[in-house]
């Protein structure tokens, strides 16, 4: 296949960017996308270019690393994967893409697809965890969970924090993100001692990043390559109501 | 001589014994000490929390964007504990013996045992933290066996272990993060050790964003920055795990311990392109399940390559289940090195599947039959979707096709008992140090390890060092932050001006080839001579030929990976001395020329009971040995039959 690219180049955060086209030839349909960047940024150095910057590590969909907007969608068009699970076999031959970092003003531009979403370090480490120290837990199955109740939490927590949510979202509204944490921890007895000042401080930390509002329209839901629920943002509210009235 | 510092009395009381009289730091003086720890996985996020937890200072690099993106996450069946929740006979004198037999008699037995007496706690502590495992109707803690044991102690979540034990972790590190007691430093690749007065007193570090070196002191330095398997240019590690932290701990007088000993897991998905930029793991666990196969005929093999007929129109006959056939008592559970052996063989003969001929089968049609598809579902869901995203090929319907690849190394950095190198306050801890498996890891060891030294281990031993070292005011302005500044800022300016024609990249794959053909799965002393010499080569060419672009003092990439590609390229020969070196087979470790008449491995105990650890200097690595004894264990020919 050929596949001809206009990729958003900015040089770093202080620099305007701009929609730059380039041809990638041969591009074979079990590549990942990601490995067709590779391929063009080779050439791209063989010619003494600056290759195009994107984040990336694990290329198996788990780091959360990765996050490319493509033709419009965070992550591409196939469903319930990251930007390095997309191959390219999701194209055809002659097709335009156009590749973009994710927009939003809690994520600056680093450089060209590279964002920095140290905000959602952020808003963890407002209390998204249980306090608990090194050597004070009790036997493991002291604590007992019901299987619906593990599976349910561990849905929630395979958030792999990419901030797809983010950039799906017209008002770039990070309730996904939190709300999957809220909700993992909350369905746990572990979590139970501290959901309410949990719910608070996270949701304090989140509006502090300047993340928009949710506006309830399930974009979010629909580009996460996790397939995490928006059911769990209704939790987040639930918990937050619950914690302001106390 | 290498001192182990292994304490005195029985195996069982060793750890115990050690507490009892470790020095410790006082409560109110552990402020005064400043720790920095590299790498923010399993082994560097627990340590830092922990360490935070207890009242030190700590500053933790990554080069990651966030502490949660770290290669831990991606492990995926299990982590190993002696809890004995099945009732089948487990215990920590069992997960301590199947440690040392499954790394075959290459690891340190105090070590081991220790591990294992801690493993139970880790469970507890990722429980308490709100780690989702999985669980029994009754809402306890389920468990599935793993590869070189037959009990079932590996506790699991899904296929996503991994991830989940490091946001536990990274739970833990972000409330101390949120304390103040670790400050943390993104996107910094650490770059060099500092050492002074024969002590660890910092780190250089480069800022990816701005280019900017930076200087960090501590009273003592962490490095908990992985393994090494991506010399091999393709392997199932993170694009970005590199070497580089050890390698340079090395040129500064930190001993290389057994760097020939690579684990080559035997179910990944295939290569299918040039262009391939890594390889992907489907999890030990699935051989709980799966059985291995090829064809039993080379004609019917060759039908399969040229897609002429599905794999699931070959009958019963037709199959050789070959590991059931040759190891009846393990069968599909044998450990990793064996079951990539094996597979190595086949594909050798001709009964390889995939259209290189790389490739057997690890089909799921018994089981889904006997349990049903939603049980299986259950287990590996996220496996199969992953496998199918990647192959377009359905597992529930079609056989999976699986090849060996690289996926962890059990070389490292040599330790002693207090995870420490021969650097005094140089650390290594997880995957980065030579660590507790020998010559072979068992599945969902590495997760345990890496968890055992950053929780319960490093944050005990490291008081026994930092007690006798006085909180003393710590500065970047020695004359040795200056040298190893300025090294880094002229090998940056070097490897910037050379202007030749291959990029890091280039090189990269054509160590990988290097490595992968001549220091894989099978190693002869002809090839590794060969491959020696073709490193050489290609070092010298590295120095002339390299091609980079953009400049220090920015974002920049290709310059990155240049200065790993440069260490890869020191390393990649070490390992090859190193494994021609050992005139014997062991674990992962296997030489052609010392096998059994069946084509097992054949250990020389006699002379190879030792750990090699290699020491450097400006004529090349000197070897140096630590000899192994074993107190409790009786090293026997490993058998899986």
């Amino acid at each position: 296949m050929k596949i001809t690219l206009k990729i958003w180049r900015q040089k770093n955060n202080s620099s305007k960017g701009r929609f730059v086209e380039y041809s990638v030839d041969n591009v074979n349909g079990h590549m990942s996308f990601l490995e067709m960047l590779d391929v063009l940024n080779e050439n791209l150095i063989h010619k003494g270019e600056d290759p195009v910057a994107f984040t990336h590590d694990c290329r198996e969909g788990i780091c959360g690393s990765c996050g490319i907007v493509i033709n419009g969608r965070p992550h591409g068009p196939d469903t319930a994967v990251a930007t390095c699970q997309l191959h390219m076999r999701n194209f055809k031959d002659g097709d335009v893409i156009l590749v973009e970092p994710w927009r939003a003003r809690a994520f600056p531009v680093i450089k060209d697809l590279a964002v920095d979403r140290s905000a959602f370090d952020r808003i963890l480490q407002a209390g998204g965890y249980v306090s608990v120290d090194t050597g004070s837990a009790p036997e493991a199955n002291a604590i007992l969970v019901p299987k619906e109740k593990a599976e349910e939490a561990f849905l929630a927590a395979a958030c792999i924090g990419c901030g797809a949510c983010v950039a799906a979202c017209k008002n770039a509204s990070a309730m996904l993100f939190v709300s999957a944490k809220i909700s993992h921890l909350a369905l746990l007895p572990q979590g139970d001692p501290e959901r309410r000042e949990r719910a608070l401080k996270m949701v304090k930390a989140m509006d502090e990043e300047g993340f928009g509002p949710c506006t309830n329209t399930g974009a979010c839901e629909a580009e996460c390559p996790k397939e995490i629920s928006v059911a769990h943002i209704a939790r987040l509210n639930r918990e937050y109501l619950m914690a302001t009235f106390t | 001589m290498l001192d182990a510092k292994i304490p005195e009395g029985k195996l069982e009381h060793k750890w115990n014994n050690y507490l009892f009289r470790v020095h410790l730091v006082s409560p109110a003086n552990k402020r005064k000490y400043q720790i920095i720890v590299v790498g923010s996985g399993l082994a560097g996020a627990s340590a830092a929390a922990s360490l935070g937890e207890l009242g030190y200072q700590v500053t933790l690099l990554t080069y990651h964007d966030s502490p949660r993106r770290a290669h831990s996450i991606a492990a995926q069946g299990g982590i190993n504990a002696a809890k004995n929740y099945h009732n089948d006979g487990d215990s920590v004198f069992r997960l301590f013996y199947d440690t040392i037999k499954g790394g075959d008699y290459r690891a340190r037995e105090a070590n081991v045992y220790r591990l294992a007496q801690v493993s139970s706690h880790i469970i507890d502590q990722a429980v308490a933290q709100g780690v989702p495992f999985a669980r029994e109707y009754g809402g306890h803690l389920d468990n599935r066996s793993f590869g070189g044991a037959q009990v079932a102690r590996t506790f699991y979540a899904k296929g996503q272990t991994g991830q989940q034990l490091l946001l536990g972790s990274y739970g833990a590190l972000n409330r101390q993060i949120h304390a103040g007691n670790v400050k943390l430093y993104t996107r910094h690749d650490m770059l060099d050790v500092v050492v002074a007065d024969g002590q660890a007193r910092g780190v250089i570090a480069r800022d990816l964003v701005t280019g900017e070196i930076r200087r960090f002191s501590g009273h003592a330095v962490v490095l908990a920055t992985g393994g090494y398997g991506n010399v091999y240019y393709l392997s199932t590690n993170a694009k970005l795990s590199n070497a580089t932290a050890i390698w340079r701990a090395y040129r500064k007088g930190a001993f290389f311990a057994n760097p020939a000993f690579t684990q080559i897991h035997p179910t990944c998905i295939p290569q299918s392109g040039d262009y391939q930029s890594k390889l992907t793991l489907m999890s030990e666990s699935l051989r709980n399940d799966g059985r291995v196969w090829v064809p039993k005929t080379k004609e019917t093999a060759e039908k399969l390559r040229k897609h002429q007929i599905n794999p699931q129109d070959v009958t019963e006959e037709e199959r050789d289940y070959y590991l059931e056939r040759r190891y009846p008592s393990f069968g599909n559970l044998v450990p990793r090195d064996v079951a990539s052996r094996a597979a190595k063989e086949r594909c050798d003969a001709g009964f390889g599947v995939a259209p290189t001929g790389l490739g057997v089968y690890l089909d799921f049609k018994e089981s889904i039959e006997r349990h049903g598809k939603e049980t299986i579902e259950a287990r590996y869901g996220n496996l199969f979707q992953m496998y199918e995203k990647i192959t377009s090929h359905n597992p529930y319907q079609r056989p999976m096709t699986i090849y060996p690849a690289v996926h962890y190394t059990m070389g490292g950095l040599w330790i002693d008992y207090n995870l420490m190198t021969t650097i005094p306050g140089l650390y290594a801890i997880g995957e980065a140090n030579f660590s507790d498996h020998g010559a072979n890891r068992l599945g969902a060891s590495a997760l345990m390890q890496g968890l055992a030294d950053g929780y319960f281990i490093l944050p005990v031993t490291i008081g026994d060092y930092l007690s006798e070292h006085r909180g003393d005011d710590l500065t970047t302005d020695r004359p040795e932050f200056e040298t190893a500044e300025s090294e880094m800022r002229e090998t940056i300016d070097h490897l910037l001006g050379r202007n030749g024609k291959k990029t890091p990249d280039q090189f990269h794959r054509e160590l990988g080839e290097i490595m992968w053909h001549s220091v894989g799965m099978s190693r002869n002393a002809e090839g590794l001579n060969h491959a020696i010499e073709e490193i050489r080569k290609l070092r010298a060419e590295f120095e002339t030929n390299l091609k980079t672009v953009g400049k220090a003092e920015e974002y920049n990439e290709t310059l990155e990976k240049a200065m790993r590609v440069r260490d890869f390229l020191e390393l990649g020969e070490l390992m090859a001395k190193d494994a021609l070196l050992r005139e014997e087979s062991c674990g992962g470790h296997f030489r052609e020329e010392f096998q059994t008449e069946d084509g097992e491995a054949r250990r020389d105990d006699e002379h190879f009971t030792y750990v090699s650890a290699w020491e450097h200097s400006p004529q090349g690595p000197v070897l140096h040995k630590e000899h192994l004894t074993f107190e409790k264990v009786t090293p026997t020919q490993r058998s899986y039959k």
